[in-house]
């Protein structure tokens, strides 16, 4: 195509220029400064948002953005303090040697993944789903149902051994959360009633399923609050390390996950039929795959991975189940899916960037005074750099990707 | 007195590619100026470049004579540019007048819309260029023909009189096409002067004042139609001879290998579309089905591949009742489609183009081992097609949707071809492609007819019908009314059976007239 000779206006580029163009039109770029841009924005919020600031103001405004700058300099400290641990404290520890001084400091970090556990699991539903075309927005119900599930097995099932209780209580929670998804799932592929509507429904009887049972039949004995009784010991995930620390075996079964998923997806014939059937339904259809197949079972496997995550949490962290446990996987989880392309690699990388931004915003109320909230604003901030590239393109002066000729008008799905 | 339009070495450069290379052009007041080129030559780069789209790297555009510089559509606008897309640029769920006033809208008091206002403009500018388009229907409930109307009217309402046509005609219907033609002449008449954006050597014949061809992004020449015909005018195009004609044996008919009986099929709106048809297709012959667009071939091909279930009748595929059954299921009986709407049907575009050559396949060995997917064979035999069909393509993860349009078809062709095949269902598989892959697309069909297999081509190109067919059916309302073998049929003949004029009742002409109204008004319900 390039011929020297009949295109001698074609430019030769520098390897420098070639890697600027490569870095400036890769994807990945825009997620990167993405994350970047809004943690400065949330940095002025936070500077915005102090008193002291406003206090300094009166003095100079060159102490003002002093004291704006310290302000947001203590609430990101204390946020990667919160998040990952205090880098001082963890080496004096280490040199100190004593265990529960080393678990006091790892403690942040560990919390991290604990927290990141259930948005991978939950992620991964979301990624699921829309490779195969589908928004499931039932995902926290789909979770809730699979905490019931999990926790009606780990407590009424006895005496089996933790090697058969944990896998079994587990999988029960995954085919409740199937089955909380399959009904959609069917209701989509034989009358065309829409999953998006459907699984918000579903989310309500889920809701209200799970606070009937925990004050009627799954309510502890004697309790007077709406709490069920506390799983066997059998049926409890496997904590690496002593208390403090919270971190399970989940977060390992979760990263399986999203390589099966990964797999599934990438690798298998059902995969393929996965994701041909998202992007061309038509053409899927041609080439002779079984829509309604796909639209059901990738439902269903989508609720199998949301109801791991409500297993996750009542048989790793809760050991029991309370009403509203679970705030907002399951939601947060279609902007995390956005945020990771639905790609399972992307899933786990955005899950632990929002399992720390949550664990450290704890920490950050405590010692910087800083509200919880600026956490929601900070993953708002990314999630609207992501939805809106054009922005981070145009502050940076990226390049769009090349659009070759015709590109801009035949590339257009026809028709209506 | 200066040329109304003048492009001075236009250049743009796009990564790996020199789309347009120091292009200069000319449009005098009141004429028809075709621009030719197979897809990809830089056709639409250029008209983007005047209609502000893109910045060219280098050259000027001279308007009227006064140099101008187009940043965006509203600069080209303001000096009286219009451009009619390929794909039309409308908003179906809105009706004609509020399309044409969609950009620039005219308000009333306190901010009203005046649709009033805009609706008697249209009405004026229907009169006066016979464009006749209803200014309250909605887009979505009118045929594409006149959709393109309202493009034009949208330019004529901005008061454009440098009128840019991209492939106009790839969506019409060949009655669609000379009322078009119709308007252009009104449109010159009444002083406007047209490009005209092309890769179909008749109309420009036909059409045009002068010629200018494109290939590789640089001009080869400006000639007129007059001066030339269609084989140098595609020779100018590929840069090589090229064979108009297709060569063909006479076919030795084999066994039936298709048989449909008293076949009905319903539309998307429940309407009987294909209404009792019988025919067989032998081992190789080529049978043709013409018929203008929406007369039921499109249902007739579904119900064949099992994309649509027919309501009554019965379909036999080398013995096999195949009335019920599923479109894999056909396939693995050895049928094979080339879909008419290659994107929405044959292709998944953000796939890559090794993915969409198996795309019928992918399921069995060697492709699949257990339920795994095997990248290796995949590849090979992607790498092999690509090579034996001559797919350009940067290589086999390229997305397909990517490709030119002849490319895209070419991957569909591949995996169809490649494949042992007993019958082939072709719809429209040149539409909108340049004459190199037509060329190559009817050598392929004629291929596999001469090793055996049954071909079914349905097409709405009368000149593809006739050059290929062995026998042609004329699909009309529904129904084969004719069906005549290659010896009998004539141009006309098939013509006038397409606008559903009977054999016997040729000469009534009125009865023409008739079917087309009916036609109109049932777009209109």
């Amino acid at each position: 195509m390039t011929n020297n000779e009949e295109q001698p206006q074609k430019v030769r580029k520098t390897f420098i220029q070639i890697f600027v163009e490569e870095v400036s039109t890769s994807p990945l770029t825009v997620t990167v400064l993405a994350i970047v841009s809004a943690l400065i924005l949330g940095g002025l919020l936070v500077a915005l948002t102090s008193e002291d600031v406003y206090a300094a103001w009166g003095e100079s405004p060159l102490a003002a953005i002093r004291t704006g700058l310290q302000a947001a300099w203590s609430t990101y400290v204390a946020l990667f303090e919160g998040a990952i641990g205090n880098p001082a404290r963890m080496i004096a520890a280490l040199q100190s040697g004593e265990a529960d001084e080393i678990r006091r400091a790892f403690n942040p970090f560990f919390e991290s993944l604990n927290q990141a556990t259930p948005y991978i699991f939950t992620g991964l539903a979301l990624a699921l789903g829309f490779r195969a075309g589908l928004f499931n927005i039932g995902a926290e119900g789909q979770l809730f149902i699979g905490a019931i599930f999990a926790v009606a097995a780990g407590i009424y099932i006895k005496g089996l051994p933790p090697i058969i209780h944990v896998p079994l209580a587990f999988l029960i929670g995954a085919l409740g959360g199937a089955l909380w998804g399959f009904i959609p799932g069917i209701l989509k592929a034989k009358t065309g009633a829409h999953e998006v509507i459907n699984t918000i429904m579903m989310n309500y009887i889920a809701f209200r399923l799970s606070e009937y049972l925990l004050r009627g039949p799954l309510q502890a004995p004697g309790s007077f609050v709406p709490i069920s009784a506390s799983i066997e010991e059998s049926a409890r995930l496997w904590k690496f390390f002593g208390d403090p620390v919270r971190f399970h075996m989940g977060f390992f079964i979760a990263l399986f996950m999203a390589w099966v998923v990964y797999w599934f997806l990438f690798k298998t014939r059902w995969g393929f039929d996965f994701r041909s059937v998202g992007v061309n339904p038509r053409a899927s259809r041609y080439s002779g795959m079984n829509i309604v197949v796909v639209t059901v079972l990738a439902m269903s496997m989508s609720g199998a991975l949301a109801g791991m995550a409500g297993a996750n949490e009542v048989l790793g962290v809760n050991h029991n189940l309370a009403v509203a446990f679970s705030s907002g996987y399951g939601f947060d989880a279609i902007a995390l899916a956005l945020l990771g392309k639905s790609h399972p690699l992307g899933v786990v990388l955005s899950a632990l960037l929002f399992g720390a931004l949550r664990s450290g915003a704890i920490q950050m109320q405590v010692s910087a005074g800083i509200p919880i909230d600026i956490i929601s604003v900070l993953q708002a901030f990314i999630l609207a750099f992501i939805a809106a590239p054009a922005i981070i393109r145009t502050i940076y002066r990226l390049k769009t990707p090349a659009v070759y000729e015709e590109g801009v008008y035949a590339r257009g799905w026809g028709g209506d | 007195m200066a040329p109304i339009l003048e492009l001075k070495g236009i250049t743009k450069a796009f990564p790996g590619v020199l789309a347009n290379d120091s292009i200069g052009l000319t449009l005098e007041q009141g004429e028809v100026h075709a621009l030719l080129g197979e897809n990809g030559a830089g056709k639409t780069t250029l008209m983007n470049i005047l209609y502000g789209l893109y910045q060219p790297d280098a050259g000027e555009i001279y308007v009227r004579g006064e140099k101008k510089q187009m940043y965006s559509p509203s600069d080209a606008i303001e000096v009286g540019i219009g451009m009619v897309h390929q794909h039309f640029m409308l908003v179906p769920v809105f009706t004609v007048t509020e399309n044409v006033m969609l950009g620039d809208e005219l308000l009333r008091a306190a901010g009203f819309l005046d649709r009033k206002a805009v609706a008697n403009r249209i009405r004026e500018i229907s009169e006066q260029y016979h464009l006749e388009v209803d200014p309250d229907v909605y887009v979505k409930d009118i045929p594409v023909g006149v959709q393109q109307r309202v493009e034009i009217i949208k330019l004529l309402y901005r008061e454009a009189d440098i009128l840019i046509m991209d492939e106009p005609t790839a969506v019409l219907t060949p009655q669609e096409v000379d009322e078009l033609f119709k308007i252009m002449r009104s449109l010159i008449d009444q002083g406007k002067s047209i490009i005209f954006i092309t890769h179909k050597l008749r109309e420009v014949l036909e059409f045009a004042d002068r010629i200018t061809v494109l290939r590789n992004g640089k001009i080869v020449g400006t000639t007129t139609p007059l001066e030339c015909d269609r084989s140098i005018l595609a020779s100018m195009m590929v840069g090589r001879e090229v064979d108009l004609t297709v060569d063909k044996e006479t076919a030795e008919l084999g066994e039936i290998i298709l048989d449909v009986e008293h076949l009905k099929v319903l539309d998307d709106r429940d309407q009987i579309a294909v209404d009792g048809v019988s025919f067989e297709v032998h081992e190789g012959e080529i049978l043709g089905v013409a018929g203008v667009q929406g007369n039921g071939q499109t249902e007739l091909v579904a119900a064949l591949t099992g994309l649509r279930s027919s309501v009554e009748g019965k379909i036999t595929l080398a013995g096999v009742d195949i009335t019920r059954a599923s479109p894999r299921k056909i396939t693995e009986l050895g049928s094979a489609h080339i879909p008419e709407d290659r994107q929405q049907d044959g292709l998944i575009l953000p796939f890559p183009v090794e993915d969409n050559l198996v795309l019928n396949t992918y399921y069995i060995k060697p492709y699949t081992k257990g339920v795994v997917l095997q990248a290796d064979a995949i590849r090979e035999t992607a790498v092999e097609l690509i090579e034996n069909f001559d797919i350009r393509t940067p290589g086999p993860q390229t997305e397909v949707g990517s490709l030119s349009g002849g490319n895209q078809q070419k991957v569909i062709v591949a995996r169809e071809l490649s494949r042992p095949i007993k019958f082939l269902v072709a719809a429209q598989p040149t539409r909108g492609l340049d004459v190199g892959s037509i060329e190559y697309i009817h050598s392929q069909l004629i291929k596999k007819r001469d090793e055996g297999t049954a071909v079914l081509l349905a097409s709405t190109e009368l000149d593809e019908i006739m050059q290929l067919s062995d026998r042609i059916a004329v699909m009309y309302r529904g129904k084969f009314i004719a069906v005549l073998s290659a010896e009998q049929a004539t141009k006309e003949k098939v013509g006038l059976l397409m606008a559903g004029v009977a054999p016997e009742e040729e000469h009534l002409q009125s009865d023409q007239l008739n079917i087309t109204e009916e036609k109109v008004s049932a777009y209109d319900e």
